[in-house]
């Protein structure tokens, strides 16, 4: 009887699935496989996630944007170009003619100012891009208007070089929305917030049809785009979670694009005659921070021997092989103000010296707190283990990042080891995080700024920060963010470690996939197969 | 246990008006104490935990003044007995509030995962029973012979490899080698949308996806049927494997039991057949405790298995909740937490009512 059902099983799951069920994807339809259990808004006034960043650079076209074909180059995207008087105060925006957004209505100066005035009004986590411009409720509706049907005026109201304005208008929060549909949604008054989290109402190269969570987003393309038509007529992201399960996808060619493969995972692909494996350099930055308010950690001595006792070669030849490289300064490398000396290597010797120096010849004990995920809790083990070469004993502590940021922004670590990456493509954006902390009583709560999470003060660092992102001169300017960088290389709490690089297998066939340094620069447009 | 041939329990079914009243407001209170018992646990553990529900929706990087409005928003700042408080009145009053990770509420959320765990819960369990019970049986026939073993080693493999290689190693087999089946998710993303979700949750006007096997074959959608059929195949066969395991364990053990009872050997004694020993006789007292032991396994899988989903990318409750919980998203959290129990309690009535049905001893 037990070899009857068996056979009755067997022969059910012949009949069910029976016939071959690999279909290849369609050739005007990329899909690309994720975990994109990130998002939770596609608002561009809220989104301040990976997925959720890298789709509505799809969808919206920003004040200003690097373009796919150029990555390295700020240029006018929305805005056709720009003036700035003489004082650097106002910045003069023309729009571009002829665009419209994907409802069809053309996009005008009013669209842009609203769009700006709406960041700063619903006050989400990426407002503060905008706000540290003096921008507020009460006088953004003065400071940034339409003068006129194609003209949009901003005027600073806080020391700010318009350079580093204009770069902050390329981040995501300078995405134009298209304010007639926008409003048509509103409901008590909460500018399309609601609506806007699940629709789309941009003029970028494709438009959002849907989003279900956890499951599928799909964008079709605008064909009115201006740049003409994207290669692909529809692009469907599917929620892969389990990386195991999209290498077999994109081996099978069920999925064109996969982003989530492990290294070892891509190694196993090296030599397929299938796929392709694409490298691309990303702006975030892997670090060790340690408390300044820890009684030995505060100790300079202390601080710079840490940076002696990171084994920085072994790690980028063993397990981050291929994915990190070594970079020891704030803003990473390939950027515009970029700073790559890497003085520092593991050197247990140095390292013993300057800690009898601080008056701890025979080490200490520590606790070192990172991230579950890999491979936080290779490096911290690393790390761990040059600790103890200079007589360190060191305990770790792995957290999910919902348990973990809530115990730094509280500066209840002694040290972390965690990542970074940029707001948007100018160096204050990691300056006036890592270096500037205007305010270190723990009741400022300026919890957002890593400096402050760390307690640490310095003065003159400070003036630094502030002197660079309001010179108006470029070349002083980049001048002053090399000074500033080596200043805070050697006497931070941060010692910064490496810069990664994002790997994405392909199918052989796909062509012209973008991923440019920051997590919002993905672009899908030029893609064809 | 004797072989009940009681003349008096076939008269024992009918129940007054009074005890119908009686068992119902029992009923009503065991639902209740179980529903405020599971949201008063799962709301208390949401709130002690570690991980901070502002900081998933406003991010790390928030300013002081976006996390505090938030705090706000979400009624934080208020006592936790009356947070829980008006959690339970929106509940009654049929809103399970919003989730944080799909910006929807957690009603349409659950209307529209649940029924993709249901779908592979219910065929598996069907399957496991079909497979698991008559496995069981044999083996206690055969004890000590190779079809016992046989059926050990499986119901071994079944309970003791992770579903989540299995889950691979299937994979990697069906669908990368042999190419039989098609590979992870719930249909072809190509397929999306085509069938209207009509069946959804049936209570409820659903805006999403319902049970697609269902809902294809009413809109004679077949593409989209053996699609979606051809998807399931793998998933369910590993919640099967795990199902056949437990059923059919259980089915040895306790026909073994019953098989060393006297009335087997009178049966046999009296000249039955084998089959009618084993079946008409044997098996029928083995069914009330097989009935629980199948509604358990039904049920625990109803929860959704998380490793199953995660691994065929299935949009089920168990990927839903785990995600939910990881992003400290309580609201998404408790409302599964209220499906599971409701399945629980369900599959217990259903279990109840089923021994009343094949027990007559029951029925007083």
């Amino acid at each position: 009887m037990h070899k009857t059902f068996a056979c009755l099983a067997l022969g059910l799951v012949l009949a069910l699935g029976g016939t071959p069920a690999t279909a290849k994807t369609p050739n005007d339809t990329l899909v690309i496989a994720k975990d994109m259990s990130d998002i939770i808004t596609l608002d561009p006034a809220e989104v301040f996630e990976f997925t959720g960043g890298e789709l509505i650079a799809n969808i919206y076209d920003r004040v200003m944007m690097f373009e796919p074909e150029d990555l390295t180059k700020l240029v006018g995207g929305v805005a056709e170009s720009y003036t700035v008087s003489d004082d650097g105060k106002t910045i003069t925006l023309k729009v571009r003619a002829g665009q419209t957004f994907h409802s069809g209505n053309p996009v005008r100066a009013e669209d842009v100012a609203f769009s700006l005035q709406r960041v700063i009004k619903l006050n989400k986590t990426p407002s503060f891009i905008f706000t540290q411009f003096g921008w507020s409720a009460d006088n953004v509706d003065s400071l940034v208007k339409a003068t006129d049907a194609m003209t949009v005026s901003l005027t600073i109201n806080a020391e700010f070089s318009p350079g580093l304005v204009l770069n902050s208008l390329q981040a995501g929060v300078g995405s134009v929305v298209d304010k007639k549909t926008v409003m048509a949604n509103e409901k008590d008054g909460d500018l399309g917030y609601e609506w806007l989290k699940n629709h789309s109402a941009g003029s970028g190269a494709f438009s959002l049809k849907t989003w279900k969570a956890n499951e599928l987003v799909t964008l079709e393309a605008n064909p009115n785009y201006r740049h003409g038509a994207p290669g692909m007529k529809r692009v469907i992201i599917r929620h892969v979670p389990e990386p195991s399960a999209q290498r077999l996808l994109v081996e099978k060619g069920d999925v064109d694009i996969a982003r989530n493969l492990q290294p070892d995972q891509i190694k196993g692909l090296a030599g397929s005659s299938d796929v392709v494996i694409g490298k691309y350099p990303k702006a975030g930055l892997t670090y060790v921070a340690t408390n300044d308010a820890h009684e030995i950690l505060s100790k300079p001595q202390v601080r710079l021997a840490m940076r002696y006792l990171i084994d920085y070669e072994g790690m980028v030849n063993s397990f981050l092989a291929g994915e990190y490289k070594i970079h020891q300064a704030v803003w990473p490398s390939g950027l515009w103000g970029s700073y790559d000396e890497t003085p520092f290597s593991l050197d247990i010797g140095k390292a013993k010296a300057l800690l009898a120096e601080a008056g701890y010849p025979n080490g200490f004990k520590i606790k070192i707190d990172t991230l579950t995920e890999a491979p936080f809790s290779e490096i911290a083990q690393s790390i761990q283990q040059s600790l103890a070469k200079a007589g360190i004993e060191s305990d770790i502590t792995l957290s999910e990042g919902k348990t973990l940021w809530p115990k730094y922004r509280a500066r209840k670590h002694e040290i972390i080891v965690a990542r970074w990456s940029p707001d948007y493509i100018d160096p204050h954006s990691n300056t006036d995080s890592f270096a500037h902390n205007p305010d270190n009583r723990l009741e400022a709560k300026l919890t957002g700024k890593l400096a402050w999470r760390t307690s640490w003060f310095d003065p003159e660092i400070n003036t630094l920060t502030e002197g660079a992102a309001k010179e108006l001169d470029l070349t002083k300017r980049k001048q002053m963010y090399a000074e500033l960088q080596q200043k805070v290389q050697m006497v931070s709490p941060f010692s910064i470690m490496f810069q990664r690089s994002e790997q994405v297998v392909l199918r052989k066939n796909v062509k012209g996939f973008v991923s440019g340094s920051n997590f919002d620069l993905v672009f899908y447009r030029n893609i064809t197969k | 246990m004797a072989h009940s041939g009681n003349p008096i329990a076939g008269t024992g079914t009918g129940s007054s008006p009074r005890q119908f009243v009686a068992r119902a407001a029992n009923l009503l209170f065991t639902l209740s104490l179980t529903f405020v018992g599971l949201t008063a646990i799962t709301f208390i553990i949401g709130r002690v935990m570690p991980a901070d529900p502002v900081l998933a929706i406003v991010g790390d990087r928030a300013p002081r003044e976006v996390y505090e409005a938030m705090y706000v928003k979400l009624g934080l700042d208020k006592p936790l007995i009356h947070q829980y408080l008006i959690y339970l009145v929106n509940v009654l009053q049929g809103d399970f509030g919003k989730s944080i990770m799909t910006t929807r509420p957690v009603l349409d959320d659950l209307i529209r995962f649940f029924p993709a765990t249901f779908e592979l819960a219910s065929i598996a369990t069907i399957a496991g029973v079909f497979i698991g019970v008559p496995m069981g049986v044999v083996a206690a026939v055969r004890q000590g012979r190779l079809t016992d073993h046989i059926v050990r080693v499986v119901g071994l493999i079944g309970y003791s490899v992770p579903i989540f290689w299995l889950g691979l190693m299937a994979l990697l087999v069906f669908y990368a080698r042999l190419e039989w089946l098609p590979g992870p998710g719930r249909i072809e993303v190509y397929y999306d949308g085509i069938v209207e979700p009509t069946t959804g949750f049936i209570l409820i006007d659903s805006p999403t996806t319902g049970f697609i096997l269902i809902d294809s074959a009413m809109q004679k959608e077949w593409e989209v049927f053996h699609n979606a059929l051809s998807h399931i195949v793998l998933p369910a066969a590993m919640l099967t494997t795990f199902a056949l395991a437990y059923i059919a364990r259980m089915t040895r053990s306790f026909m073994l039991d019953q098989l060393n009872q006297e009335y087997v050997i009178t049966a046999r004694v009296k000249g039955l057949s084998e089959m009618a020993v084993i079946w008409r006789h044997a098996f029928r007292n083995v069914l009330i405790q097989l009935i629980t032991i199948i509604g358990l396994t039904y049920a625990s899988l109803l929860e959704g298995s998380v490793l199953t989903e995660t691994v065929f990318a299935w949009p089920g409750i168990g990927q839903y909740i785990t995600n939910s919980l990881f992003n400290a998203d309580m609201n998404a959290v408790i409302g599964g937490t209220v499906v599971v129990g409701i399945c629980f309690v369900g599959i217990n009535m259903i279990s109840d009512a089923l021994y009343r049905i094949v027990d007559p001893r029951a029925r007083r």
